[in-house]
């Protein structure tokens, strides 16, 4: 691993402060992919800007679910309200790599890094969020803009995600067997105003698929996605699936999330 | 270079590194904790976990110098007054080991599994949370066998 300059800020406006001051510069959160981009040679930053003194963690419950960007997945897994109020996010965050993983990635870091096949990203796309950063809040549709990248300015640092309840979410996802990342997953949501459905693991970035939100929306049930197609235009193929098979899993995932929502 | 401090195994140490020194190479190399193992490059294989602030992480997977101050417990750790802690005896009774190389990460995450789940785990808990923890030689049955075993026994 290349050598870098490490900063600790003690507070948000610190840290801002250090990337401003370091344009070369990687904020880390829990380090879990960071650092093996690291150690594989494919991120080299010249300083790395450790969020973890920032103490930003923990989740409210009011009339939307809030949960600070220093969260861990563990936290997430295990809290009583993320239980009661969107029992699918609890789930997904409990499946997210392995234990000692979840013990140390957040949920900050995950959707500021917005890996293709995160899991995190199709919740908040699912369940229309909104992402609070030091700066403003933005819309989870408006958030991810593709393989890696966000609306995220240079030197924007994640501070909470706020998610609005809804009458029922779910999620399924297709893991890879080797890397136990989502081949495929949907994150399903009946909205209250209407249904959502996010993908992840397609390849390009998290999307909303259409083609499931439009047979859902004449029903909130497995039942109304027999015969649904998803194309593939948003979907890629690789040396584990092809772009058509992934968009087929798109649809028997959708349904397994919709058949586990509550 | 930044100088660290912790507890490691209940014994202050201290150090100096760089900023990308590993907790690893920091148990490892600075301290000669050798019983903490690297297994893989890629943060896959478990052999490397440690408790830290009682919490199982990958200490391949951290920067020393984002642990100033933590607490650290290594393998070394877990045996008490020349008797080995429950978990490994279990490991040891049950045959849960063939070479040895995954064991510390295995017999580290075991404690953390029965510290968050408590001590009565079924077959299927186990295998799932052992997902970070991976094994060449055993086909992990035996492994299994002995976190159950030894989780009933701590």
């Amino acid at each position: 691993m290349e050598n870098f300059n490490y900063h600790r800020p003690a507070s948000v406006d610190d840290a801002v402060k250090a990337a401003k001051a370091h344009p070369e510069a990687k904020y880390m959160s829990g380090g879990q992919t960071l650092i093996p981009a690291m150690k594989q040679g494919l991120a080299a930053p010249s300083d790395i800007i450790d969020l973890g003194a920032l103490k930003n963690s923990g989740v409210s419950l009011g009339s939307s679910l809030v949960i600070k960007a220093g969260t861990t997945h563990a936290e997430v897994a295990s809290n009583a309200d993320v239980k009661k109020a969107i029992p699918a996010l609890a789930g997904l965050a409990a499946n997210i790599g392995d234990p000692h993983v979840r013990h140390k990635g957040t949920i900050g870091g995950s959707i500021a890094n917005n890996d293709p096949a995160a899991d995190y990203p199709s919740a908040c796309l699912g369940l229309g969020a909104t992402i609070h950063t030091n700066a403003r809040k933005i819309a989870a549709d408006d958030f991810f803009t593709g393989l890696f990248s966000t609306a995220l300015e240079e030197g924007e640092v994640v501070t909470a995600v706020e998610f609005p309840l809804p009458k029922k979410a779910g999620y399924a996802k297709f893991p890879n067997p080797a890397s136990r990342y989502a081949m495929i997953g949907v994150f399903v949501a009946d909205t209250g105003s209407g249904a959502r459905a996010a993908v992840t693991g397609a390849g390009h970035g998290v999307f909303r698929a259409k083609e499931i939100e439009g047979a859902l929306a004449k029903g909130f049930s497995a039942a109304s996605l027999n015969g649904v197609k998803v194309g593939t235009d948003n979907v890629a193929g690789d040396l584990h699936a092809s772009a058509e098979y992934r968009a087929h899993l798109i649809t028997v995932m959708a349904k397994r999330a919709v058949d586990a929502a509550k | 270079m930044p100088a660290i401090s912790m507890k490691v195994n209940g014994q202050a140490v201290c150090g100096e590194v760089e900023g990308r020194t590993l907790l690893v190479e920091f148990i490892r190399e600075k301290i000669g904790l050798t019983g903490t193992h690297v297994g893989c490059d890629t943060s896959q294989c478990g052999a490397c976990v440690v408790l830290v602030n009682g919490k199982a992480v990958k200490s391949c997977t951290a920067l020393a110098v984002a642990h100033d101050g933590a607490e650290v417990i290594t393998v070394e750790g877990l045996a008490a007054d020349g008797k080995l802690h429950p978990m490994q005896e279990a490991f040891k009774d049950n045959h849960g080991l063939q070479c040895g190389f995954c064991t510390p990460g295995m017999v580290i995450a075991s404690i953390d599994m029965v510290n968050r789940l408590g001590k009565n785990l079924s077959e299927e808990t186990i295998r799932h949370e052992l997902e970070g923890n991976i094994c060449r030689c055993t086909g992990y049955h035996n492994i299994v066998a002995a976190v159950k075993a030894g989780a009933a026994n701590m």
